[in-house]
């Protein structure tokens, strides 16, 4: 095997880990989407405040003595989920449910507004600059010859993928079997039909952006300790990829949005390979607008039929 | 106040203790021994339980408070000040444009030097606002990559001048063709997608402009952008104190006057009047044209446009590409009055600035989006202690304005019949 190959793995490897956790995050913006027809903005803050909540907690427990990984993972993860889920449920509550009904612009609007309000919220209270803690999970294993380029699988993206996958398989199995699950399915088929059914509707919404949050804490934990260093803007970038990720794969659709993930990471992680990492948000953009003009409702997404 | 209303208000008081108060209690400190957490500022502190006390208040008395709002509320929308449509009193129009007008050309003489250096500052975010009005208020397409056409505008101005020498009247209408250029090549594929879509891309879009400024080191000077451009000239007249070369003149020497830095700002000042008073006019023609009909007929209803026979990628388009042209003048006159241009003034916020005034305006409407630009540039100047709390002050008006408000200062009026009830 060519020394070309295991570069080419390597750029693979690291695009489907930043590719996974897009996908996280492309959810909550495809299941918001996919029930009440609107871009929630704010999502790309939520990922960013679950970050910092991620390393107040490695480092809180790291000043109490506590050393275990996996107590340490654990607590990162569920207080992380605990307070962004709060976020998700606070920024309906207050930004978009008065608005629900009217113009589509006006929540958008509202919501731009909230990510701005988020994001200085933070920088206010936490300070604009870069935040780094050092890797709590470090090694990894090396595939290929040992003298030429060889490839690393890093046990820190090894946990990136388990974690992800079972996270993938969580939701699936809420969507497609509880109870909650199957509203959350009936609204987004019809949504004023669910409400006649006796759905409580404003609840599946809640819960919908609790889900979306929450998944977007579990990007915000296993990224910031990926590349270690935090700060108050990386939530713009992270929630417009992951955005472009949603459209990409059809928004409104949940495996299309983990697919959109996977092809945009590893999109970037070659042309970042390749080319020059600048343009890689270039390329990716680029992406979005060929993918568009052939397939105008992404790749899984529905032809909508409007009816009049 | 019931008891269900106090167990709300605990909940709701809990919710933003948790949402609070690590962020602003306690704070993260790289320090030599690894990251640690530190305790925040007393000030801090004291926000926290100001919010919380806040919100467990308003929540236990929301059922009166609302009650007092809605009795407003339903006051204001019959006595509620709207802005009569220019065709049932076109006199009070009349006098009042003339009025605007006279004030415009007479207050640079009397106004400090920096009053009227911030009045061109907004005269440029008027033409944005009513450029970016065109696309968002009249055709409803939401553009959210406008500032990528005002960064093609000043680029192109920049770039012109900076290698070619090209005066500012010369780069002016190139930089409006440009931008507008760019308008037609990005709307080509992209107007055939969906509301949503269409945000999604032109943000991609004003990221791919913005991304390319800041690479392309060797044309644009990269992130340190682009310096010294040269201030517009009246018919080639050049307001500095000395000629740039043997064949200029300069205008203190034409008129024999003293030279005088303000005569620059003051003439800065009037050509922005003048690009801004030929916009509305435009806009106001356009508006009037079948075009200008079609767009909004477009935004009401777009199958009902389908099925009178208009070809709604054609309508679309050319309100996109007009509202661009707007921003590549805006652009090439910005760069002409700060004669500097850098990547950093066509971040994203601009775009979402640019947005916030024409809903902060009432959509479609040209008078409202003018007041709110005003808005918009003179409070952030006259709260300058509170700079550090603007764009979270800006990111919360969003909000709310949409909230209270969703319909704009100002909306736009259209002369209507309406039946009589009994």
């Amino acid at each position: 095997m060519s020394e070309q190959f295991y570069y080419f793995l390597q750029q693979i490897l690291n695009g489907v880990t930043i590719g996974s956790t897009y996908a996280l995050i492309a959810i909550g913006y495809t299941m918001v989407y996919g029930i009440i027809g609107m871009i929630n903005f704010a999502h790309g803050e939520v990922y960013m405040i679950g970050s910092y909540a991620a390393f107040f907690v490695l480092a809180g427990l790291a000043m109490l003595g506590i050393d275990s990984l996996a107590l340490l993972l654990i607590a990162a993860f569920a207080l992380s989920i605990m307070i962004t889920s709060a976020y998700g449920w606070s920024i309906e509550r207050v930004a978009y449910r008065p608005l629900r009904g009217g113009n589509r612009l006006i929540p958008l609007i509202s919501a731009i507004g909230m990510s701005i309000f988020l994001q200085n919220f933070v920088r206010l209270a936490q300070g604009s600059r870069d935040i780094a803690m050092p890797s709590l999970i470090t090694g990894g294993w090396t595939i290929g010859p040992a003298d030429a380029f060889n490839v690393t699988l890093s046990y820190m993206q090894v946990v990136i993928f388990v974690v992800t996958f079972i996270s993938m398989t969580v939701l699936t199995a809420f969507i497609s079997k509880s109870k909650m699950g199957r509203a959350c399915r009936a609204c987004a088929e019809d949504i004023g039909m669910a409400n006649l059914l006796g759905i409580n509707t404003n609840k599946v919404i809640s819960i919908t952006f609790v889900i979306g949050a929450a998944l977007a804490a579990v990007a915000g934990v296993l990224l910031s300790m990926y590349y270690g260093v935090i700060n108050p803007y990386l939530g713009f970038m992270a929630g417009l990829k992951a955005f472009t990720a949603a459209v990409l794969g059809g928004i409104g659709s949940i495996p299309g949005a983990v697919l959109g993930g996977l092809i945009l990471g590893i999109t970037e992680a070659i042309t970042a390979g390749y080319f020059s990492s600048e343009y890689k948000d270039v390329v990716s953009f680029g992406l979005l607008c060929f993918v568009l003009l052939f397939m105008p409702t992404g790749i899984l997404g529905k032809p909508e039929v409007e009816k009049v | 106040m019931s008891k269900s209303s106090f167990i709300d208000a605990l909940i709701a008081s809990v919710v933003m203790l948790i949402l609070t108060s690590w962020l602003l209690g306690l704070q993260l400190d790289n320090q030599p021994d690894g990251l640690r957490i530190i305790l925040n500022d007393a000030a801090h502190t004291t926000w926290v339980i100001v919010g919380v006390v806040l919100v467990f208040f308003t929540q236990l008395f929301k059922a009166p408070i609302s009650r007092v709002f809605s009795g407003i509320k339903s006051k204001g929308q019959d006595s509620g000040f709207k802005l009569p449509a220019p065709e049932e009193k076109p006199t009070l129009y009349r006098f009042l444009t003339i009025a605007a007008l006279a004030g415009l050309l007479i207050w640079p003489f009397v106004a400090s030097r920096g009053a009227v250096d911030l009045a061109t500052l907004t005269l440029i975010y008027v033409m944005l606002g009513l450029g970016l009005n065109v696309v968002v208020g009249l055709a409803g397409l939401l553009d959210l990559g406008y500032v990528g056409f005002y960064a093609v505008g000043a680029y192109t101005y920049g770039i012109l001048n900076t290698y070619f020498g090209v005066g500012f009247w010369t780069a002016l209408p190139i930089a409006g063709c440009l931008a507008a250029l760019f308008g037609f090549l990005l709307g080509f594929p992209v107007l055939r997608l969906r509301g949503d879509y269409l945000a999604i891309v032109t943000l991609g879009f004003g990221e791919i402009i913005r991304i390319m400024l800041n690479n392309m080191t060797e044309v644009t000077g990269g992130p340190n952008g682009i310096s010294q451009i040269d201030k517009p000239t009246l018919f080639g007249l050049e307001f500095n104190r000395r000629a740039s070369s043997d064949e200029a003149t300069l205008f203190h020497d034409f008129f024999g006057l003293d030279y005088s830095s303000n005569y620059k700002v003051i003439f800065v000042y009037l050509a922005a009047v003048l690009l801004v008073v030929l916009t509305v006019f435009v806009i106001n023609r356009l508006l009037r044209m079948p075009i200008g009909r079609a767009w909004e007929a477009l935004r009401e209803d777009e199958i009902a446009c389908r099925s009178l026979g208009l070809n709604p990628t054609i309508i679309k388009l050319s309100a996109f590409t007009i509202g661009a042209a707007f921003a590549g003048f805006a652009g090439s006159f910005f760069a002409a009055r700060q004669g500097f241009i850098s990547p950093e003034s066509f971040t994203f916020i601009e775009s979402a600035i640019i947005l916030a005034i024409v809903v902060l305006g009432g959509m479609g409407s040209q008078v409202g989006v003018i007041l709110a630009a005003i808005i918009m540039t003179i409070l952030p100047e006259m709260a300058r202690e509170f700079n550090e709390y603007r764009m979270l002050m800006f990111g919360l008006m969003m909000v709310f304005m949409m909230i209270w408000r969703p319909q704009g200062l100002l909306p736009m009026t259209r002369p209507k019949m309406e039946m009589r009830n009994g």
